[in-house]
This record gives structure tokens, sequence and C-alpha cells, in this order.
């Protein structure tokens, strides 16, 4: 089995796993009063400082929750309720066009049932949100803007946002600035600190740890109105037990992907760009989508589009050769939809249908850029006669 | 051989999945996304085109251990099928989505593009027989589906498997039980997928719009109502005609013709709906002369003696008892006892032996 799909899930890291299971046996609420809580709770708050001191961010700005899609949602609507209860007139909703599903789906819920006005900032051909961009957006009206959102990292085609910038346009106007940084965390630098964002996505399974366990990173004094009621276990916007193993494992993958990032970093690019390399000259017709390789694109992503191809064919036929990879974007009922990342991108609807992400991980090695280049020239062969028999090549400028 | 299995979240392409693998062929299960925008959750019977109907598929598909994918053909289902279901209609016929689909979506666009990616043939699970080039009805009459695949070409079946023709619906619900697919007790999907509650009336209505015409009693030649489309009428319907006035016998009437371009419905007594004859486009018909064989005119009718023979660019079929209930746009499937020799899609009736109806420009000759 080849997989290439790391950005979707990574496996567990050994000392992640080892954590888990050891916190795992324990029994203790971390709540409570008593020894196994307090044991509980030691492992929470170590845990919490450990995050804290990978993320360059204080152990009390460490909001953990069920994972990213909760700390975006968290995010979203938290501050967009807090902000607009201060000041009435801020409605409006600034976020770039290409965020993932969690952020969008939220914004546009806003919209629907809250009196939100969502304004999408658009991005450069790469997947870039420009900060002029953004400043004119918030110009246009400033006192009504509730929160800006933009990812730091694009989850698709890996293209990195200048997120510093971003958050002093936006704090120019004391506007709240969030970022998605769950694809950032581990695959390049990530300083809370020095980033200026007031909150901050982190997920756990991206970077090694268990799926259903994530953070939110949340500077000190900001008005956050919360998603659920309940005991407040977490600064008072979180409620709910907290899930110790998952924490405790989360932190310890943080811990060493951060560690390991420089090195790790610099191997998975190579690795990426000799993936791009050798399937650019087995393909000499595909297109490399976002950014140029370098500190603005993720070590670990290659997105191609293969003109003339449907993504499903493609992924069908790799499938079948044991090579796991994405098209990067599905509905509900499984059904692929042209990517939304690609098309604000300004790529056309076919070429968006027939593009691929392969991703790279902690466990990926040159077998498997091998065991890809192998078949892809095939693979697209037949992907392209059956993406002829609806069209398709008729459609494909590149 | 590698082959796709076509798989609608239902009990028969399931249970065709796993015989598929049994028979030591390397399957991987596709669920077809037909509708434009599919509801989360089946409200009727309906059964093939909701997310959940994709999940059960793919919970079938995790069972058996074989791939899954879902393939959105939307935009070909609502070319090939919905709008010409609508022209039809519109044009005074009574199509049949689900020959169309076969003919168009399932043994083309998937076939094809299986084809183009390697595979050898689609499975599915219709009840129907086939081996060889010869299809055959299901073992289970109440089940039979060779009449939907009746107008499906040779080069067509050639790349089709239907693994249930020999096996009964109830056994093959205890089939599944055994095999531990939980869509095992699935209610059976029925009716047109694409018309949710089942008002074809309505959905035309919606459709098209509001398109206002004279009801014309056949005897008489007096116009006896007034309806708002004649596209809401099939021939055969009895119901819903909401006539001012009885006819002169006591009798109901029935609608016996429509004629878009007038927006003229024609209606009259049971006797003249029956068809004696039949003219069809030849979709499967490689026989010279005349054939003694059975006809089937509708999917759960019955089939009755008849003799077939192409004339011309036509299929020319005459029916030894008279047929009520068929229609323009239907297919007509003409078998040897349990085996499909081919079949069309109607054009024209003959009209009855009395000659009571203005049903269809011409007779068939022979």
């Amino acid at each position: 089995m080849t997989y290439l799909d790391h950005a979707a899930t990574t496996p567990m890291r050994p000392e992640a796993v080892a954590a888990y299971t050891a916190a795992l046996a324990e029994a203790g609420n971390a709540s409570s009063l008593h020894a196994s809580g307090r044991r509980a709770r030691r492992v929470v708050e170590e845990s919490r400082e450990a995050l804290a001191a990978a993320l360059r961010a204080r152990p009390s700005e460490v909001v953990f929750t069920a994972g990213g899609t909760e700390s975006d949602n968290l995010a979203i609507k938290g501050l967009y309720w807090a902000r607009r209860a201060a000041a009435p007139r801020r409605h409006r909703v600034l976020v770039s066009a290409i965020e993932h599903r969690a952020i969008l789906d939220a914004v546009f819920w806003l919209a629907e049932a809250q009196d939100a006005q969502v304004e999408l900032l658009p991005v450069d051909a790469t997947g870039m949100v420009h900060p002029d961009v953004l400043a004119a957006a918030i110009a246009r009206d400033p006192d009504s803007v509730a929160l800006v959102s933009v990812m730091w990292a694009n989850n698709e085609v890996g293209t990195v946002s200048p997120i510093a910038e971003l958050a002093a346009v936006a704090h120019g106007y004391g506007i709240a600035f969030h970022t998605d940084a769950v694809q950032a965390v581990g695959s390049i630098p990530v300083s809370f600190e020095d980033s200026g964002a007031d909150a901050l996505t982190v997920s756990a399974h991206k970077l090694g740890g268990p799926i259903g366990m994530g953070a939110l990173l949340v500077r000190r004094g900001l008005a956050l109105a919360p998603l659920t009621h309940g005991g407040g276990q977490e600064r008072d916007v979180r409620s709910g037990t907290l899930d110790t193993p998952g924490v405790a494992a989360f932190a310890a993958a943080a811990t060493s992907a951060v560690s390991e990032r420089p090195v790790e970093a610099e191997r998975l690019a190579a690795l990426r760009d000799d993936l791009v390399a050798r399937v650019l000259a087995a393909v000499p017709d595909a297109v490399v989508n976002g950014a140029p390789p370098g500190p603005g694109l993720l070590p670990g992503i290659a997105h191609l589009t293969f003109p003339g191809c449907e993504g499903d064919s493609l992924l069908l036929l790799l499938d079948a050769h044991g090579i796991e990879c994405s098209t990067g974007s599905a509905c509900s009922a499984g059904v692929a939809r042209p990517s939304h990342v690609l098309l604000a991108m300004g790529v056309d609807e076919a070429c968006a249908r027939g593009s691929l992400r392969f991703s790279l991980g902690r466990t990926s090695e040159r077998a498997d850029v091998d065991a890809l280049v192998r078949v892809i020239m095939p693979v697209v062969g037949r992907a392209r006669r059956a993406g002829a028999l609806s069209g398709l090549s008729g459609r494909s400028g590149g | 051989m590698r082959v796709l299995a076509a798989m609608s979240g239902g009990v028969d392409s399931a249970v065709a999945a796993a015989r598929a693998v049994d028979a030591g062929h390397d399957v991987t299960g596709v669920h077809l996304a037909l509708a434009k925008s599919p509801e989360s959750h089946r409200t009727g019977a309906r059964g093939c085109c909701t997310v959940e109907d994709a999940r059960d598929a793919r919970r079938a598909a995790d069972v058996l251990g074989i791939p899954f994918y879902v393939w959105d053909l939307a935009d070909r289902f609502e070319q090939d099928v919905i709008d010409e279901f609508v022209t039809a209609y519109e044009a005074g016929r009574t199509p049949n989505p689900c020959v169309r689909c076969n003919e168009r979506i399932k043994f083309a666009a998937v076939l094809d593009k299986a084809l183009a990616l390697g595979f050898d043939a689609v499975v599915t699970g219709h009840h129907a027989q086939l081996s060889g080039a010869v299809l055959r009805r299901s073992v289970d009459p109440d089940k039979d589906q060779s009449y939907v695949l009746g107008t499906l070409r040779p080069e067509q079946l050639a790349h089709a498997i239907f693994p249930l023709g020999d096996t009964t619906k109830t056994e093959v619900r205890a089939e599944a039980a055994r095999r531990g697919l939980a869509v095992a007790d699935k209610p059976d999907s029925h009716d047109i997928c694409f018309i949710a509650d089942g008002d074809t009336g309505r959905w035309l209505r919606e459709r098209l719009g509001s398109r206002p015409g004279p009801v014309v009693d056949a005897v008489t030649g007096e116009t006896v109502g007034e309806h708002d489309g004649a596209f809401a009428f099939t021939i055969g319907q009895r119901r819903g005609l909401r006539l001012g006035r009885p006819a002169p016998d006591g009798k109901p009437r029935y609608v016996l013709d429509i004629a878009p371009v007038t927006a003229t419905v024609t209606v009259g007594p049971a006797e003249a709906l029956d068809v004696h004859s039949l003219v069809a486009d030849p979709v499967v018909w490689p026989y010279e002369g005349p054939v003694v064989c059975t006809a089937q005119v509708r999917a759960h009718g019955r089939a009755v003696p008849a003799t077939a023979q192409a004339v011309g660019d036509e299929l020319h079929v005459r029916l030894d008892e008279p047929v009520r209930g068929t229609a323009p746009g239907q297919a007509v499937v003409l078998y040897d006892g349990d085996r499909v020799l081919g079949g069309g899609h109607i054009r024209r009736l003959g009209a009855g032996e009395s000659g009571s109806g203005p049903r269809g420009a011409g007779r068939p000759g022979f």
C-alpha cells in the first residue's frame, strides 16, 4: 500500500500512542478534587504547557476541543456572537474563498440564520490571500466587520498565506483575526505569539496525534462566546469532561512534530519535488497547482491537474494499484465536485475536476514515489480514454 | 474478470455484487448518483437516489470487502432520461424511463466508462437470465425485469452480468440476510425514481406549466370537458378526467388518444382501448420475415401471442389477443417462451378491429 494522503490524516506517532495508552489505563476526571482527579489534571496541564510551548503560546491560551472542525466553529461563531454583542453593527464576516468547509459552512450558517454578511476574500492564482485585498475589503466599512478568518496554509494545494501581515491589517482596525492552522502546524514554523492572530485552530490527527482531538488557541482577554454550555472546563468557553488520553497524546505528537519539523520538512520537500518532477516527466502536460516550492508551500503537498481526466477515474485506477491519494473535496454523498479552492484560483471547471492531491508525511519514503511514478502514465492514459467519453478532453485547455 | 457492480443501495444489487465476488471476479462497486441535489434520507419507498441509499450501497460494499465509489451521472441522467421523459410526454407519448436508463445510462454511459477504465463487464441486480447473448426471463415471474432490458443491443449485453436471474426475490432477501447485508429487508423500489411523491401529473405540470385544451368524446365528437395540460394524461387512464357529463351509455370513459399539437385529449369506451397491432422503432430485431412470438407492452403486463415482422425501418407487431394500457413511447419486447427475441419503442398503435379510435396515423400492414 502506498499512502499519499497524509493531509487527510497521518498515522499516529509511536510517542503519541504511548502517551495515549498510558493515560487510557488511568482513571480520573481532571475536574475532580481527589487524588485520581489530581493525577489526571496534572497530565492535562503538563500537556497544555507542552502544546503551548510547541506553538509559542501561553498555556492559558490553549482551549482543548474535539478537533479542527469544533475549533473553527468555536472561533467563527464565538467571535461573531461576542463582537456583535459588543457592537451590533458588526455583521460582516470576511473569510478567504479557499477556507476548509468547517469555516465556510459555519459562516454560511451565520449568514442564513444570524444575519451575517459573508464576504469571500479572493485569492491569487496560487491560492494566496494578499493583505491589500483584505485591507480593501475592511476599508469599505471597517466598523461593520465582526471578524476575519484566513487559513494559514491551504489543505488542498498547500499554499501558505502571510498570516502575520493579514493579522496586522485586521488589528489596524481593531478587528479580531482567526486562522485555521490545521495543515500548517508541524509542517512550517507556526508561532501563535509572533503571528498576531487572536485565535488559531490546530488539530491533533494531522500531526500524528489521535483523531477527535484539537485545540483553539485563544489570546488572553479575547471575548469569545461559547458554543456549548456546561461545566465550563476550558476557560468557560468550552464545556465537557476533558479527554485526558487524547490531550496527552496530542501534546506528545505536537512536541515531536514541531521539534522534528526543520529536518523533516526538508526531507519531505525534497521527496515532493522528486515526485512532481518524475510525474511531469511521465505526463508532460500535467499542471502543478499552488505556490512554487519554497517557504510559501507546504513541504508535503503536491497538487496536480491531469487535463482530460476525471479525478474520480484517476482515484479509482490508482486505488486499484494500491496508491491512495485524494481529489481534495467530496460532498456528503461521495460525489466528486470540482474543488472550490481551484475554482477560486481561476482554474476552469474541467481542469478542477481532473486534479489530484498527493500529500506526504512522516512515513513517506522514496519507494512511495517510485510506486506512483511506475503507474501514473498508464493510469492517466486510461482516465483520459474515459474522460473523452464525457467530452472532457475538448474542454480542458489547461 | 474485472467487473463493475452498479450498487443502488438496494438488496438486489448488493447480492448481485456478492455473487460476482463469489464467482471469482475482481469486483469494484459503484453507486450512480443520478439526482442533481439528492435528499439526505428516503421519504418514500423509492430507494435509489438519496444519500442514505448511497450509504447503504457503501456499507454493502464494505461487507463484501470491495472498493466502492460514487459516480456522478446526474447531468447525463437529466439529459438522457429526465429531459427525454418530459419531451415524450409533451409529444403525447408515454415513455418508460427505466428502459431508457438501461439503454442510455447503465449499459451506455456507465458501461462505456467502465470499459475505458479497464473493466470487462457491468454487473447489476436485474432479475433476468443472461447466458451468452441470450436474455431470458427471471425464474421469478413477479420480479422478472427482462422487459426493461429487452431493448439492449447484443454489444451491450455482451458486457452485462445479471447474477440473480435464477433466483426468486424471496431467496435473494434470504441470501442477503445470510451474508450479513443490512439491506436484506429494505423495501422494493418502484415507480419512477426521480418523481419523489409518485405524482407524475403534478411533476409534469411543474415542469411544463398550464397548457389547456379540450377533452373530446370519440363516439359523439362532442367536447365533454377541459384540461390544463394534455401531458398529465396517459392512454388508458380512467381516473381524474373530471368530465362534465356522463357518456351516453353511462359507462366509464378512458383516454384513447392525446394530440399534443391541438392539446386535444380524446376519450371513449373501454373497448376502444383494445390494441390489436402496433408499429415500433426496432432497437433490436435481427430477423427477416414474420416471427411467431409473444409480445409484452408494459413492465408488469402479460405477454400475448403475436406475430412480428420488420417492414422497412419499422417493426410491425400483430397481436392475436388485444392488449390494453399501452401507448406510444412504451417498449414492446418480443419473446419466444421465456427468451427475449428483441424489441423496440412503440411508435403508434393499430386501431382496434372496430376502428373506433383515431389513434395514430395508419395501421400496420401485413
